[in-house]
């Protein structure tokens, strides 16, 4: 299939001020293949191709490419707009679509066909139908954005790259917010495109993956290219070893598991850990009396009534409950009416005290459900869980701020000062400095300088909401480690995580969400990927 | 990341402070100098030469008492609109209503001076004319406040709006109840007014200048007081910053926006004393035009801090009474142009300024503060524009933004397709 090369990347550098993203990467891609990228979160692939599509000029290396089956020619540094000129075009993780047009209007977006005046939609609908139909992403031109599942807006994402010609398509994580058969289609619309003279690079981190619909690997860790090899020669553990660069105890435990996969695994995550899994019979303590008790709960959103639709559980003392799902199917919603950020339809959120008498908080606000020993690690840092802008300091004492302050509603600064030293000694918060700005932190100790709030102070039951999201590998490890050893103090944990390999490494009970609803809570030895996968596709859903 | 942690903590600290000096000084002195060029240009197209203008300009300002006494006037009431408008923005609200809060203020104040007794005591006849301009002030300012934060009503909106409304109400009051025959103001207070500065030298003689710069200067303190060292500032602070995120730590957005708008509108009505007070005695139709509209000027060149709103209103202050001086030799306009130009120059310089200074920053020492994880297409590095915290909102406006930054019309054909 795969014929001379299309793409060739050798020795790129970029760098973001101190930070290399990467240290001379390569990379070769031949025309008609379908090319996996594969490394760990931070590896810099993501990088590498926005290089490739013109978004970053490289600091050294050079880029080229083949135009229609011409020699490869040098286009460093090129811009996007060449980029894209030139039928290179990459679908980013995060959707850059326009919510209140329809689909067709944004694929024409900035090449509006017209007749005379006024825009030809008619003609543009036709258009759309057409590439949709021969390419087999099928979607509505006539809907609008705002309307789609995040499946179908992905479809048009990579409508859109192909529309404005896309010959080399590239992919960054599309399968992060997708469900396994959404995953399936979307490989057949990959195989079809590159049946069809296509070229596709890939970026992935997970394995079963890159087994099922690659024909040639690159692995990338720490900015530079570790290895090429063909797919066929490949097994995961290999690669798995190349990406983290050491012997990796796989998560899952399975070979046969990444081979058939349902595109939910991620291996490394865990590596060297021995407790990453807890296998049966590892000492985990005898959970004791519920303290987070939710029942019959009903949320409700702008799109729907019930969100959350009739959710009940309950999270006892030294007890994780992982509840698994793919995005968007009310986990937000549900974290965000326990915390208190959104009004409740229905239903009660209870939690028990030091003392044992039980305190109904549906109707406190944030601060008070706090107060009653609720800690919150929000899943998106950036929004809710830093004030970017403020500094180390002043982010750790955030819904705090009551407790450090004097007379007169002053702060008392040498206390938040004093709070902030042994928050960033014990929780190893780097630069060790409090006066820096929080947006000048590396994502991994964005995240740390969060989890030094919410677990440093006292409490009994911790939402943690996707507690690892975008953070790198030894970071990860610190979490997960706190998270245990919370769980040993015998605090009650939520664990709410699209990552499947995350809730089976550390919960005792999981439970799957889907639709808004609980559809499935067993215990952790009783659950797989393979099962926990079928409940989340919502295949068990309907007869629950 | 980790050279930086190498460097002594001390040396890095200093480089910070003169780095956020730089930051806070070099982009207003830029557009200055780029307000200066074109004022230069302009004078010369009036066939007279920029140095003696600005020669008499300063002369006629800072160069005499009287002229300096003027300009304290000047500076007294935009100070105190500037701090309205900084406090709003400070908490992600626009204030546009400082005009009609500047003058229910006034009006208040000399309402309760007129009822006062002659003889009330100085200090507690001013003291309840304060209170009385303060009230006055806040009630406007409380309106859209409490409007956006019960129904989400733009305050943008609410605040222009509620200028009409307000100065046309208190004409009606003016001219229908208590104004004096033939004049379109009330009869003088009876109590509370603040001395002038004459009393203090006989220099200022004939300047409007009186003690009210000293309520506004206090004012000013406040106010960096309260938005950098209290619990309140630090909330009102993240609401204005991420919204989502204050309210994820505990605060009531809704409640912070009632405040401030509240205490905005405070601040404006404050600024009615200046002239009820400390000039004329009374109220009169139309005494602070243009004072509210300037205060957005004035926070803006002054960057929303205190100490900036005050120095930024010494300087709108200087321009608009040198006009006055250069009337002679170029048309008064000129200076009203001039000042326009400033404006327009901070507003565009500024964020060019800044830019420039930390991509020379970072080219030279490679500290800069960009990294790939924060930087495009993370969900959270746009900020949210509302506080309902539904997800939708922010990814639409994210989305609408980068799909209009997007490359636009020279794509190929659809026929090039694969």
């Amino acid at each position: 299939m795969s014929g001379p090369p299309a793409v060739r990347m050798s020795g790129v550098v970029k760098r973001f001020g101190p930070v290399v993203a990467n240290a001379g990467a390569d990379l070769e891609v031949a025309a008609g293949e379908i090319h996996a990228l594969v490394g760990e979160n931070g590896a810099g692939k993501s990088t590498l191709m926005r290089v490739l599509s013109g978004m970053y000029p490289p600091d050294n290396g050079t880029v080229e490419v083949a135009f229609d089956g011409r020699p490869l020619r040098d286009v460093t540094g090129w811009t996007t707009r060449s980029a894209i000129d030139a039928g290179v075009g990459m679908v980013h993780q995060h959707f850059m679509l326009v919510p209140t047009l329809t689909v067709a209007e944004n694929l024409i977006l900035g090449r509006e066909p017209r007749r005379g005046l006024s825009l030809d939609l008619d003609e543009a609908e036709r258009d759309v139908r057409a590439l949709s139909e021969r390419t087999g992403l099928r979607v509505d031109p006539a809907r609008l954005v705002s309307e789609l599942s995040v499946g179908e807006a992905q479809r048009v994402e990579i409508l859109r790259t192909l529309y404005r010609g896309a010959k080399v398509l590239v992919l960054d994580e599309p399968t992060a917010v997708l469900s396994p058969p959404e995953v399936r289609e979307l490989w057949n619309v990959l195989r079809h495109l590159r049946d069809d003279g296509g070229t596709v690079v890939l970026i992935t981190h997970k394995l079963d993956e890159v087994i099922e619909i690659s024909e040639t690997i690159t692995v990338m860790r720490a900015g530079r290219t570790v290895g090429r090899l063909k797919t066929a020669d490949a097994t995961p553990r290999a690669i798995a070893k190349m990406m983290v660069g050491r012997e990796v105890v796989l998560a899952l435990d399975a070979g046969t598991e990444w081979e058939r996969g349902t595109g939910i695994g991620k291996p490394g995550v865990a590596s060297g850990k021995q407790q990453a899994a807890p296998a049966p019979g590892s000492p985990i303590p005898v959970p004791g009396t519920p303290v987070l008790e939710v029942s019959h709960l009903t949320v409700a959103s702008y799109r729907r009534p019930n969100e959350v639709d009739d959710i009940s559980f309950t999270v006892a003392r030294g007890e994780i409950l992982g509840i698994a799902g793919v995005e968007g199917n009310g986990q937000t919603e549900l974290i965000e009416a326990i915390t208190g950020l959104r009004p409740v339809s229905a239903g009660t959120v209870r939690v028990a005290g030091a003392d044992g008498a039980v305190h109904d908080l549906t109707a406190a606000d944030v601060r008070a459900r706090a107060e009653r020993g609720l800690s919150h690690i929000p899943e998106d840092r950036h929004r809710r869980g830093l004030v970017l802008e403020y500094s180390v300091a002043d982010n750790l004492i955030l819904g705090q701020q009551h407790r450090f302050t004097s007379g007169a509603g002053a702060l008392d600064r040498s206390r938040i000062a004093a709070n902030a030293a042994s928050r960033i000694d014990a929780f190893d918060i780097r630069p060790p400095d409090e006066s820096l700005p929080a947006l000048a932190l590396s994502g991994g100790n964005q995240q740390k300088v969060v989890i030094a709030r919410e677990m440093g102070r006292d409490f009994t039951v911790l939402i943690a909401a996707q507690p690892t999201r975008g953070v790198d590998v030894g970071a990860i490890e610190f979490i997960h480690d706190h998270l245990r050893r919370a769980r040993a103090e015998g605090k009650a944990i939520l664990l709410v995580s699209a990552d499947l390999v995350e809730i089976l490494a550390l919960a005792d009970r999981v439970a799957v969400m889907y639709g808004g609803r609980i559809v499935v809570a067993l215990p952790r030895s009783d659950a797989s990927p393979e099962i926990l996968g079928s409940y989340m596709t919502g295949a068990h859903g309907s007869a629950a | 990341m980790t050279t930086a942690a190498l460097l002594p903590a001390a040396i890095e600290r200093r480089q910070r402070w003169q780095a956020r000096f730089e930051e806070s000084i070099l982009p207003p002195l830029v557009a200055l100098a780029i307000a200066a060029v074109v004022g230069d240009i302009l004078i010369i197209i009036f066939g007279q030469s920029p140095g003696e203008v600005y020669r008499q300009l300063l002369e006629g300002t800072w160069g005499n008492a009287y002229g300096f006494g003027q300009v304290i006037y000047k500076a007294t009431t935009l100070t105190f609109t500037g701090l309205a408008v900084a406090l709003g923005i400070r908490a992600g609200l626009f204030n546009i209503g400082a005009e009609g809060q500047l003058a229910s203020g006034g009006f208040a104040a000399a309402l309760v001076g007129l009822a006062m007794p002659a003889g009330t005591p100085a200090v507690i006849a001013t003291l309840l004319c304060l209170l009385a301009a303060a009230a006055g002030g806040g009630v406007v300012g409380a309106v859209p406040g409490v409007l956006r934060a019960r129904f989400g009503a733009s305050e943008v909106i609410v605040t222009i709006m509620l200028n009409f409304v307000v100065l046309a109400l208190l004409n009606y009051f003016v001219a229908a109840h208590i104004h004096v025959e033939e004049t379109l103001h009330t009869p003088e207070i009876r109590a509370g007014a603040v001395p002038r500065l004459t009393s203090v030298s006989p220099a200022f003689t004939g300047s409007a200048a009186n003690m009210t710069f000293l309520f506004a200067l206090a004012a000013a303190a406040a106010v960096w007081w309260y938005l950098f060292r209290t619990r309140g500032g630090y909330e009102l602070r993240a609401a204005g910053l991420q919204p989502d995120a204050a309210e994820y730590g505990g605060v009531r957005v809704g409640g912070v926006w009632a405040r401030v708008m509240t205490f905005s509108g405070v601040l404006a009505g404050l600024g009615g004393v200046n002239y009820v007070l400390g000039y004329k005695h009374y109220y009169e139709e139309g005494f602070g035009t243009g004072s509210g509209f300037l205060g957005i000027a004035v926070a803006l060149v002054g960057r929303n801090h205190p100490v900036g709103v005050v120095i930024a209103a010494l300087l709108f202050a200087t321009l608009s009474q040198g006009g006055l001086a250069v009337n002679a030799l170029v048309p008064k306009q000129m200076v009203d142009v001039l000042t326009a130009v400033v404006i327009i120059a901070v507003a565009t310089a500024v964020p060019e300024v800044k830019r420039a200074l930390l991509g020379v920053r970072r080219r030279a020492a490679g500290t800069g503060k960009h990294e790939p994880g924060t930087g495009n297409g993370e969900p959270g590095t746009v900020r949210a524009g509302v506080g309902t915290g539904e997800p939708g909102t922010t990814t639409a406006a994210q989305s609408t933004m980068q799909a209009a930054s997007s490359p636009g019309s020279s794509f190929p054909d659809p026929g090039s397709q694969p």
